[in-house]
């Protein structure tokens, strides 16, 4: 098992909440100070640095125009990673292409950083939060498809060596496709997706070959992913997964109570406040779930998860906290209730969490937890043989 | 029926001459007292746009000006010419945007708190967004007594409930972007010749009145009345002085 460290470099110094409308989209600019805002940029990047000595992986991802990520650009962060740190892979988690368009820049992009890094990078894409719909005006009603008709086109553009190509889409359009520079690994970086609960897209994932990503949900849900996963590319036998991630909040304590505290402040990420409109745009969900919101059962992915507090979420795994030894068994618990993952993406700052503590907590989990969990198997098979066994 | 290689559903309702309606984004019109009121004098021609009602919404349908094309063709295959046409928001900006490629199919247009322009520049917000504020805060917009406004979803069958969530997908599907206007549509209005009739209600957030009267101007010789307490919905808040209005109209 692979595990990233990750954290949505929050800006938390915020008026109290109850005076705000919205932490994301609409919140004025005037609560941002710059200074604590560059200092926090350097901490978080710091905290990357450590985690690179500590044994981690990395992985970074970007919002917009929200107090809960300063991160407005995974591409800039993960070339910051690039040069910096020497060891881990780093991960973007990952490109907005639905609401960023322009593929082939971002194709560049991570071409420039997987030579920088020789080779360390994986290149996630995402279909975008709801909220994300709003900065960047994009119809919600066609993000998926906007989501692969960009990848494809990166992908092409990568594994093309020869002649420029033609790709005239129904969202992108060049007449003259011809990368510079290629990507250092080949034929392209991994690449995953992100998702939760459109099956189309799992499946198509599954059968080209591409991690399949999903964050905090409750495990009966990700096991339900999971399996869609495995089973789609058993189905379609070629080319075999790239294998499953899971995203959950964790703390590591030398003391329950202390993981108890640290998972408190952890949890500010999920209570992050949001005006009902910007949860569930017209389209973004399908109609079924809108009937659903329509009789006042749905408002929202996350909304459900959040309001059933923490003691539920690390039974659901969406937390998971304790002594090193406790947080390994939740691991192994989660792996074994999902039917095994590959990659554990671990959430281990958010909100206040200071630097002394969320440094303290990541180097528990790399000291005592990993060897616990390094070595769960892969669940990925290899080739199209492995997945026909 | 089958319309452009596409199944529309089509509502006739009452007896006399053809006027063809063309309702707003929610379809608050269809069980309303203003069209129980119409169908007595007229046949009633509703049409669901592509994604409306029980409409198909093929993939490649994105924009009003795309819907226009689809009911000409409808309009032609129901052998329909110079009918009046009323169309409410939403289905007012259709209208124009059929009367503006080919206005024959029409004798007279009422048009009631259309959108479809944009008049002033890109910082101005001509069109309150309906999807970026508060629900609370939109009804405020669309209604002058917001509590007109509140539909009983709990007690509606899964059959409606799914219109409701097909009709605000679509809307947002051909609305969203650029926001509730079409930025050619201003360069063609002039092609609109027939007899035109703006209906505006006073308090309407969502377009004022200063923003009907002006898109009224761009049509040559059309009409702007204005209905008082009344929102974006006129018809259905003040129905009785809508009908006075449109009946004296189309006489």
């Amino acid at each position: 098992m692979d595990v990233w460290h990750f954290t949505e470099m929050p800006y938390p110094h915020l008026p109290p909440i109850e005076t705000l409308n919205s932490m994301r989209v609409t919140l004025p600019s005037r609560h941002y100070d710059p200074k604590v805002g560059a200092d926090l940029y350097n901490r978080y990047l710091d905290e990357y640095m450590i985690a690179d000595d500590l044994g981690f992986h990395h992985m970074v991802n970007e919002h917009h125009q929200t107090a809960t990520c300063l991160d407005v650009a995974a591409p800039l962060s993960a070339a910051i990673l690039a040069r910096q740190t020497r060891k881990g892979r780093i991960c973007i988690l990952g490109n907005p292409v639905a609401n960023r368009g322009d593929p082939l820049r971002i194709a560049e992009e991570m071409a420039m950083i997987d030579c920088i890094s020789r080779g360390r990078l994986d290149v996630g894409f995402v279909r975008g939060v709801p909220y994300e719909i709003f900065a960047a005006n994009t119809n919600p009603t066609q993000t998926v498809e906007r989501l692969w008709e960009g990848i494809d086109l990166a992908v092409k553009a990568w594994t093309s060596h020869d002649e420029p190509f033609n790709f005239e889409g129904r969202f992108t359009r060049r007449r003259l496709v011809n990368l510079w520079p290629r990507p250092y690994q080949s034929p392209h970086p991994p690449v995953w997706i992100t998702g939760s609960s459109d099956f189309d897209s799992i499946k198509k994932a599954a059968g080209s070959g591409y991690v399949f990503a999903t964050f905090l949900q409750p495990h009966e849900k990700v096991r339900a992913l999971f399996d869609a996963y495995r089973s789609a590319y058993l189905d379609q036998g070629l080319p075999g997964g790239g294998g499953t991630a899971f995203m959950p909040l964790v703390f590591t304590g030398e003391t329950e109570e202390a993981a108890e505290a640290g998972a408190r402040e952890l949890i500010w990420y999920m209570t992050a406040k949001t005006e009902p409109q910007f949860r569930n745009p017209p389209g973004y969900v399908p109609v079924e779930l809108n009937v659903k919101a329509l009789r006042g059962a749905f408002s929202g992915r996350t909304d459900a998860m959040r309001a059933m507090g923490l003691e539920f979420q690390r039974e659901q795994g969406v937390v998971m906290y304790g002594t090193p030894d406790q947080v390994a068994k939740q691991v192994r618990r989660f792996y074994d209730r999902v039917g095994g993952f590959d990659h554990l993406l671990v959430m281990q700052q958010a909100g206040f969490l200071d630097h002394a503590r969320t440094v303290r907590s990541m180097t528990l989990f790399a000291k005592e937890v990993l060897p616990q969990i390094r070595n769960l198997a892969r669940t990925r098979p290899n080739n199209a043989k492995g997945a026909a066994e | 029926m089958k319309v452009s290689g596409l199944e529309l559903e089509v509502e006739r309702r009452g007896r006399g001459q053809p006027l063809l309606v063309l309702y707003g984004e929610e379809a608050l019109e269809l069980e309303a007292p203003v069209l129980t009121e119409l169908a007595k004098d007229y046949e009633l021609i509703i049409p669901s746009p592509p994604g409306f009602g029980t409409s198909e919404r093929p993939d490649w349908i994105e924009s009003p000006d795309d819907i226009a094309y689809i009911y000409l063709d409808l309009i032609e295959s129901l052998g329909l010419r110079e009918v009046p046409a009323i169309g409410f928001s939403f289905g007012g900006w259709l209208a124009l945007e059929m009367a503006t490629k080919d206005d024959s199919f029409c004798s007279k247009l009422v048009l009631a708190d259309p959108y479809g322009v944009k008049i002033g520049g890109p910082a101005d917000r001509d069109i309150q967004d309906p999807w970026n504020v508060h629900p609370q805060k939109a009804a405020e917009l669309k209604w002058f007594d917001p509590e007109k406004g509140k539909r009983d979803f709990g007690a509606m069958q899964e059959r409606e409930l799914t219109v409701v969530a097909r009709n605000n997908e679509s809307f947002a599907r051909f609305c969203w972007d650029p926001c509730l206007h079409n930025p050619k549509l201003k360069r063609r209005l002039h092609r609109v010749r027939v007899p035109t009739l703006f209906v505006w209600g006073e308090h309407d957030g969502i377009v004022t009145p200063d923003y009907g009267k002006a898109f009224s101007r761009m049509i040559p010789q059309a009409k702007f009345a204005i209905v008082k307490q009344a929102g974006h919905y006129p018809h259905l808040e003040q129905p009785n002085e809508f009908l006075t209005l449109v009946q004296g109209f189309l006489v």
